[in-house]
């Protein structure tokens, strides 16, 4: 079963510079993916860049319309994601329990087509 | 056990003293078959099928049909194996629907022993199952008590004062979710019990406080909400022997019901602890409950549901209100803030409080719970009954009025009237 954990929040090099609790806890998040990573339980993952990076395409009567700025407009932005191959919720949430950035942690589980 | 129309709020006494007939040994004969059944035929349908979406749906169904038949026909003599040939039947009808369960079909098929020994604990990975943290609170305990309890969707949504359309969908999502994020079918590890034993005896007190407090719908009821409450406590506690803190909250739901008697006069008003007359208390149920909670105790584990048993045996102990053991609840209740602080657990504490130390002093904890408590009608009638007991009349009507306004219960709010007319 797999599942996609969406991370709250960013960590960009500027801030790491300023803030080196921050920067700390970047090392361990990088620490994570490799060890989850090496154990087969993280498939992919990556770290997104900030929302002011963001460019969104709507789409107004069929006609897409290129727009500065993220998709949702929110408090919480997703900094990064990672996809999980794992037995089920309950191993995917021991998982997300360990992330090590102090920020939340959205758990999704990816839909599984049937092949056809 | 008292019985249950007397522990109805007065909005339905009169109502429920002639359908209290109805709700008779018919109908009591057949609760106990779904209480000893639904959780099991569920456990054993989803091993077979390894699907607790289509498990729980036809066990479900089996029980309407039951609840169809049963009446004129009368209860089959095996009505365990009715139900799990019901629900079979169900379930390859749902099957047939689609070529691709042709294997599950067969399975059901060649399975004639209607309902083969179920292992003890299949019951308690399905009561952890609907209590699973991810899922929403008032979708465990509606899919606890159709899954485990086997309730109809209607009965929960009468239970819980929501439309049934309302719980159905609560019910549907919340299994939607189970299947699609693969919530798993087992026991919790051994390093997660205790938080998971949490979540389900969380959702068992939720579940009996709305049966016990909220006694406010107006249609006599075939089910009793605080009955099963206690019944599904008692299973956990029986399949979990080693966990004093569900021992703790069956102590804790049993020493509730055996003063329950005395909780409405005659005439269907609300008697208050201090005020009721306690020779209606089950004194059996008190001792069986203090023993309980004794047994608990032994195992030297305290929790949160030992200390509020612990509590509602002193009050269940006392000869009268005056001859409580304050000094003994102050310190339980202290006990029970190391465990988890709270501004109704400090209210409590303050009740307490006044009569160990004086009114002064619980009214000056009590003012300090104002922020927290604010929208908590039980905040606003303790703190006029301080203000009343410190010759401020005045402010005490203030606040009754306050708590008036924020009371729904219908037997509480005809006590505020009566305190504010006196």
């Amino acid at each position: 079963m797999k599942y996609v954990l969406l991370f709250g929040g960013t960590m960009e090099p500027e801030e790491r510079a300023k803030n080196p609790e921050m920067a700390a806890a970047y090392e361990r998040i990088t620490k994570w993916f490799d060890d989850y990573g090496r154990a087969g339980k993280i498939v992919s993952g990556q770290e997104l860049q900030g929302t002011q990076t963001a460019t969104t395409v709507r789409f107004k009567d069929g006609k897409p319309m290129v727009v500065d700025g993220p998709f949702i407009e929110a408090k919480e932005v997703i900094g990064g994601f990672a996809v999980l191959d794992v037995a089920d919720l309950d191993e995917a949430l021991e998982i997300a329990k360990t992330w090590p950035g102090q920020t939340s942690v959205e758990v999704r589980p990816i839909v599984d087509n049937p092949p056809s | 056990m008292a019985r249950p129309d007397q522990r109805r709020s007065p909005a339905d006494c009169r109502q429920s003293a002639e359908l209290s007939e109805t709700r008779s040994a018919a109908d009591a004969a057949v609760v106990a078959v779904f209480r000893e059944e639904a959780g099991r035929l569920t456990g054993a349908l989803m091993r077979m099928l390894g699907d607790f979406d289509l498990a729980e749906e036809v066990v479900q169904d089996s029980i309407v049909a039951a609840l169809e038949k049963w009446p004129s026909q009368g209860i089959p003599d095996k009505p365990g194996a009715w139900l799990m040939t019901t629900a079979k039947r169900r379930a390859i009808d749902i099957l047939r629907r689609d070529q691709r369960h042709q294997e599950k079909i067969a399975l059901l098929e060649r399975s004639i022993v209607p309902s083969e020994p179920v292992e003890a604990d299949d019951r308690l990975r399905l009561i952890f199952t609907c209590c699973h943290p991810a899922l929403a609170q008032e979708a465990q305990v509606a899919l606890t008590l159709r899954a485990v309890a086997g309730f109809t969707t209607p009965e929960i949504a009468a239970a819980f004062l929501v439309t049934e359309a309302t719980m159905a969908q609560r019910i549907v999502r919340a299994k939607r979710k189970i299947v699609a994020a693969h919530i798993p079918y087992r026991m919790p590890k051994e390093n997660e019990i205790a938080g998971r034993l949490d979540a389900v005896l969380a959702v068992l007190y939720l579940m009996f406080n709305e049966g016990y407090l909220s006694r406010g719908t107006q249609v006599a009821m075939r089910r009793d909400l605080a009955e099963d409450a206690i019944w599904l406590t008692r299973l956990v506690a029986q399949l979990m022997p080693d966990q004093p803190e569900a021992i703790g909250l069956v102590a804790l739901m049993q020493l509730h019901l055996a003063r329950a008697r005395a909780r409405f006069d005659e005439s269907g008003e609300m008697v208050l602890l201090p005020e009721q007359d306690r020779k209606l208390w089950d004194q059996a149920g008190i001792a069986g409950g203090i023993k309980l909670l004794e047994s608990a105790g032994a195992m030297r584990a305290p929790g949160p549901y030992q200390l509020q048993a612990a509590i509602a045996a002193l009050h269940s102990e006392a000869r009268s209100w005056a001859e409580t053991d304050w000094h003994q609840i102050v310190l339980l209740y202290d006990a029970l803030l190391r465990w988890s602080d709270s501004p109704v657990i400090r209210l409590n504490r303050a009740v307490a409080v006044s009569h160990f130390e004086g009114p002064e002093i619980a009214l000056g904890e009590v003012n300090d719970l104002a922020i927290a408590l604010s929208e908590y009608h039980l905040f606003h009638s303790t703190r006029a009954e301080l203000l009343d007991q410190v010759g401020e009349p005045a402010l005490a009507r203030e606040a009754r009025l306050r708590a008036l306004d924020l009371c729904q219960n219908p037997a509480e709010r005809s006590l505020l009237e009566r305190k504010l007319k006196s």
